[in-house]
C-alpha cells in the first residue's frame, strides 16, 4: 500500500525512465532486437502527442468514424429489479467496432501511417482486437496479420469472419494453451521477425511500457467522454460514484477511470472485474483478486499466474477477452496504491448478469462486461438509492451467440 | 584469473578456428538422456549452451518451443538445470556450461539463489534473452562479481551507439544475433553482409570474443567459420524432435551431428 499516485499527471506518464510504475511495475523485457524499433516508436509517439495534426487527426476519426460520445444510458428497470443503488451504463460498445478496441487500433494505425510502415499485426483474445484492427487498417490501407489462439479461433467464430471480410490475415497459434497469452507471444514473436516493416499493436494495457501507454492513451477517450456525460446528467460528478469495468489486461478498465483517478476513492471508487472461471474449476484468469506473484510476461513485470518455477500458469474462462495469465502494471499500480479494488465474477455469474441485464434492458453485453455486471448486481441492493453504479458495456454480446445459446439455451440480439 | 570460457577462446584461436557452441534444453526429452545428449556431443562441441525451458519463450520459433515444451510436459524444474550441469561438469571438467533462458525463471528462482546454484554446479556463464541492456545492469554486476558471464546480446537493430555502450558493459563474449528472426529461421540474411556487421562490432573493442548464433545449421555453418564462434540450436533441436519421432537414440544422433558441424569448420 506503500505506492502513490501523483496527481495532475495522466497514470500512463507516471513511469521512471525504464518504463517502470511505481518502481515495479511494467519495463522492456525483451529481446535485444525489439530495443530499437521500441525506441522508435517511444520517440515518435511522444512527438505525435504534442503534434496538434496528429491530434485533430485522431479526434477526426472517433468522432466520425466511432461517432463518439458513446450513449450513457440509465438502467431502470434493472434498478427497480434491484432495488438500492442506481444502476448506469456507459454504452461503449455502440460503435462500428462493438467494442471499445477500436480507439486503440485507430491510434495504432495513424501511427503505423507516420511511421511509414504498411503492415500491422497483433494479437486477439475473443477477436474484438482481431476485428477492430482488420477493419481500421482496411480504411487506412494498411494490410493486418492477425494472431489468434486456435481455441479462441474455434470459440469466436463469427469475429474471425469479420475479421477474413476485411481482407485481414488470421493465423492460428497452436501453440501452449491456444489462446490469448499465446496469440500475445506469436505476434511478438512475428515483430521480432519483422520489426523493419510491420508496426505491432497489443490488444490491451499489456506488452512493452510504450504498448501499455498508447493503449491507455487510446481509451480515455471513454472516460473523457463520461466525465461530460455525468456532469450533463447530474451537474456535477455525483457524490457517490462507482465505475464498474471487467479486466482482463485492462484498457478498456484504464480507460473507463483515466479521468477519475484523481477524485478520492470514497468520492469515486474504481471496482475491476476479473474473471473468475467456472465454479466447479480452481483455474481463473484473476491475477490481482487472487494475490497472484509478480512475473515477467510478454516484457512487463506485473501480477501473473505462475507456478513456483515461474512457468506461466493456465488460465481458465468463458469469455477469452478476460483469459490472460497477467494484467496491465497499471492495474498494478491502482491496486498497489489502494486506489482501485479488484474483484471476481464466475463464469456462471457473467451468464447469469448476461440473462438478467439482456432481458430487463435495451442492451446485449458480451461475456466480458457481462463480469462487471455481476458485481454491479450483486453490489447494488446492498447500496443506497443516491449511489450511481455506472458500468462499462464494452462489447456487444454477438460474438458470444454460439456459447451463449449451449449455456443458456437461446439467444437474441 | 581468466574463465573457463576466455581460456576455451583462445585455445581455438591458437587451434585457428571458431568455437563451436552447441544449446540444448534441459530435461529435452528427459532429465537423463537430456545429460547424455550433452555428454555426447562435448566430444566435439567447445562450449555447451543448457537452455531452461520457458512456457512463453517470445525469442523462440517452433524448434525450441517443441524442445521446451517436451521439457516442461516431462516435468521439468529449475533445480534439474543445476544437476545437469553438475553432473556434466564430473565428466568434463574444463567445457564451459553456460545457461540460457528467460528473466522470469531468474526472479522466481531468485537471483542470488540463482547465481549461487550457478557457482555450485560450475557454470560458467548466462544467456538471459529478454533482460536486455540496461535492464540486465544490475544482474550483469552480480554475475561479475561471482565470475560468472553475463553474455550480451547485440541484434541488426542494435545502433553502433548502443553497441559501444552494451560492449563496454559485457564480459568476455558476446553475442551477436545474424538476423531478424526468432530461433531457427532460415538464414535470410547472405554470410557476407553477417559477416560485414560481424566485424564491424569485433573493431569496437578487439578483446572480445563474438560468436554469431540464430540460422546455422549444417549447410550454413561453414560460410561463417571466419567468425570466433558459431551457435547452433535450432537444428539440434530438431534432430532430438526427428530422432524420438523415428525411435533412434537421441544422444547418439547428436554425437554425429555435432561431430559433422564440427567438421565443417575445421
Amino acid at each position: 500500500m506503500s505506492l502513490k499516485i501523483r496527481k495532475g499527471i495522466p497514470l500512463i506518464d507516471q513511469h521512471d525512465k525504464n518504463g517502470m510504475w511505481g518502481g515495479k511495475f511494467g519495463g522492456n523485457f525483451v529481446p535485444e532486437t525489439l530495443k530499437k524499433p521500441i525506441e522508435d516508436l517511444e520517440n515518435l509517439f511522444s512527438k505525435l502527442r504534442k503534434d496538434k495534426s496528429f491530434i485533430k487527426e485522431r479526434d477526426y476519426y472517433f468522432e466520425n468514424y466511432v461517432g463518439t460520445p458513446t450513449p450513457l444510458i440509465r438502467l431502470d428497470n434493472l434498478t427497480d429489479h434491484l432495488g438500492g443503488a442506481q444502476l448506469w451504463a456507459k454504452v461503449v460498445s455502440e460503435n462500428p467496432g462493438t467494442a471499445h478496441k477500436v480507439y486503440a487500433c485507430i491510434v495504432h494505425c495513424l501511427i503505423a501511417k507516420r511511421a511509414g510502415k504498411r503492415y500491422v499485426c497483433t494479437d486477439t483474445g475473443a477477436g474484438m482486437q482481431g476485428k477492430n484492427l482488420a477493419m481500421v487498417a482496411k480504411k487506412f490501407g494498411l494490410k493486418a496479420k492477425i494472431f489468434m489462439g486456435l481455441r479462441d479461433l474455434v470459440r469466436q467464430k463469427k469475429n474471425v469472419d469479420v475479421m477474413k471480410k476485411y481482407g485481414a490475415e488470421v493465423v492460428p497459434v497452436t501453440s501452449g494453451s491456444q489462446t490469448l497469452v499465446d496469440a500475445v507471444s506469436e505476434s511478438m514473436r512475428y515483430w521480432v521477425a519483422n520489426c523493419q516493416d510491420v508496426h505491432m499493436v497489443i490488444g490491451s494495457t499489456v506488452g512493452p511500457s510504450i504498448f501499455v501507454k498508447i493503449s491507455g492513451y487510446s481509451t480515455s477517450q471513454i472516460s473523457r467522454e463520461l466525465k461530460v456525460q455525468l456532469i450533463e446528467e447530474f451537474g456535477k460528478i455525483p457524490n457517490k460514484l462507482k465505475l464498474l469495468n471487467c479486466v482482463g489486461g485492462g484498457s478498456s478498465a484504464y480507460g473507463f477511470w483515466s479521468e477519475f483517478i484523481d477524485y478520492d476513492k470514497k468520492h469515486v471508487s474504481l471496482i475491476g472485474v476479473e474473471a473468475g472461471g467456472s465454479k466447479k474449476s480452481k483455474l481463473h484468469a484473476a491475477p490481482l483478486s487472487n494475490n497472484s506473484k509478480l512475473g515477467v510476461l510478454h516484457g512487463a513485470k506485473a501480477y501473473c499466474i505462475q507456478d513456483n518455477d515461474g512457468q506461466i500458469g493456465e488460465t481458465e474462462s468463458l469469455s477469452s477477452g478476460l483469459d490472460y495469465p497477467s494484467v496491465s502494471p497499471l492495474h498494478c499500480f491502482l491496486k498497489d496504491s489502494g486506489r482501485a479494488e479488484y474483484t471476481s465474477a464466475t463464469d456462471e455469474e457473467a451468464l447469469n448478469a448476461y440473462k438478467l441485464v439482456s432481458k430487463l434492458e435495451n442492451i446485449s453485453p458480451s461475456l466480458e462486461p457481462s463480469h462487471a455486471f455481476a458485481t454491479a448486481i450483486s453490489l447494488a441492493p446492498k447500496l443506497s438509492k443516491d449511489t450511481i453504479l455506472c458500468i462499462d458495456s464494452c462489447g456487444h454480446s454477438l460474438k458470444d451467440s454460439d456459447i451463449i445459446k449451449e449455456k443458456l439455451g437461446f439467444y437474441t440480439e | 584469473m581468466k574463465s573457463e570460457i576466455q581460456l576455451t577462446f583462445e585455445n581455438c584461436k591458437r587451434e585457428n578456428r571458431p568455437a563451436l557452441l552447441t544449446y540444448t534444453v534441459a530435461s529435452d526429452p528427459n532429465k537423463k538422456k537430456s545429460l547424455q545428449i550433452i555428454n555426447s556431443i562435448a566430444k566435439y562441441a567447445d562450449i555447451i549452451e543448457l537452455g531452461f525451458p520457458h512456457s512463453t519463450p517470445v525469442g523462440d520459433g517452433g524448434q525450441i518451443q517443441t524442445s521446451s515444451n517436451r521439457a516442461i510436459k516431462n516435468g521439468f524444474k529449475m533445480r534439474d538445470t543445476f544437476q545437469i550441469a553438475n553432473k556434466f561438469k564430473k565428466n568434463y571438467k574444463n567445457k564451459p556450461v553456460i545457461l540460457m533462458g528467460y528473466y522470469n525463471m531468474i526472479y522466481q528462482y531468485g537471483e542470488n539463489k540463482f547465481l549461487k546454484d550457478c557457482k555450485k554446479s560450475g557454470v560458467s556463464g548466462i544467456i538471459c534473452v529478454d533482460l536486455p541492456w540496461p535492464e540486465n545492469k544490475d544482474f550483469a554486476k552480480k554475475c561479475k562479481k561471482k565470475s560468472i558471464n553475463f553474455i550480451q546480446l547485440l541484434a541488426p537493430t542494435t545502433t553502433k551507439d548502443r553497441m559501444r555502450k552494451i560492449i563496454k558493459d559485457s564480459h568476455d563474449m558476446v553475442y551477436y544475433i545474424s538476423m531478424l528472426s526468432t530461433t531457427g529461421g532460415k538464414l535470410k540474411v547472405s554470410p557476407k553482409k553477417i559477416l560485414q556487421n560481424y566485424n564491424k562490432i569485433r573493431k569496437i573493442n578487439p578483446n572480445k570474443n563474438v560468436v554469431i548464433g540464430f540460422g546455422i545449421t549444417d549447410k550454413t555453418i561453414s560460410s561463417l567459420k571466419s567468425a570466433q564462434g558459431l551457435v547452433c540450436g535450432s537444428f539440434l533441436c530438431k534432430t532430438i524432435t526427428d530422432s524420438l519421432r523415428l525411435r533412434h537414440n537421441p544422444a547418439e544422433k547428436l554425437g554425429k551431428v555435432v561431430y559433422n558441424l564440427k567438421k565443417k569448420i575445421l
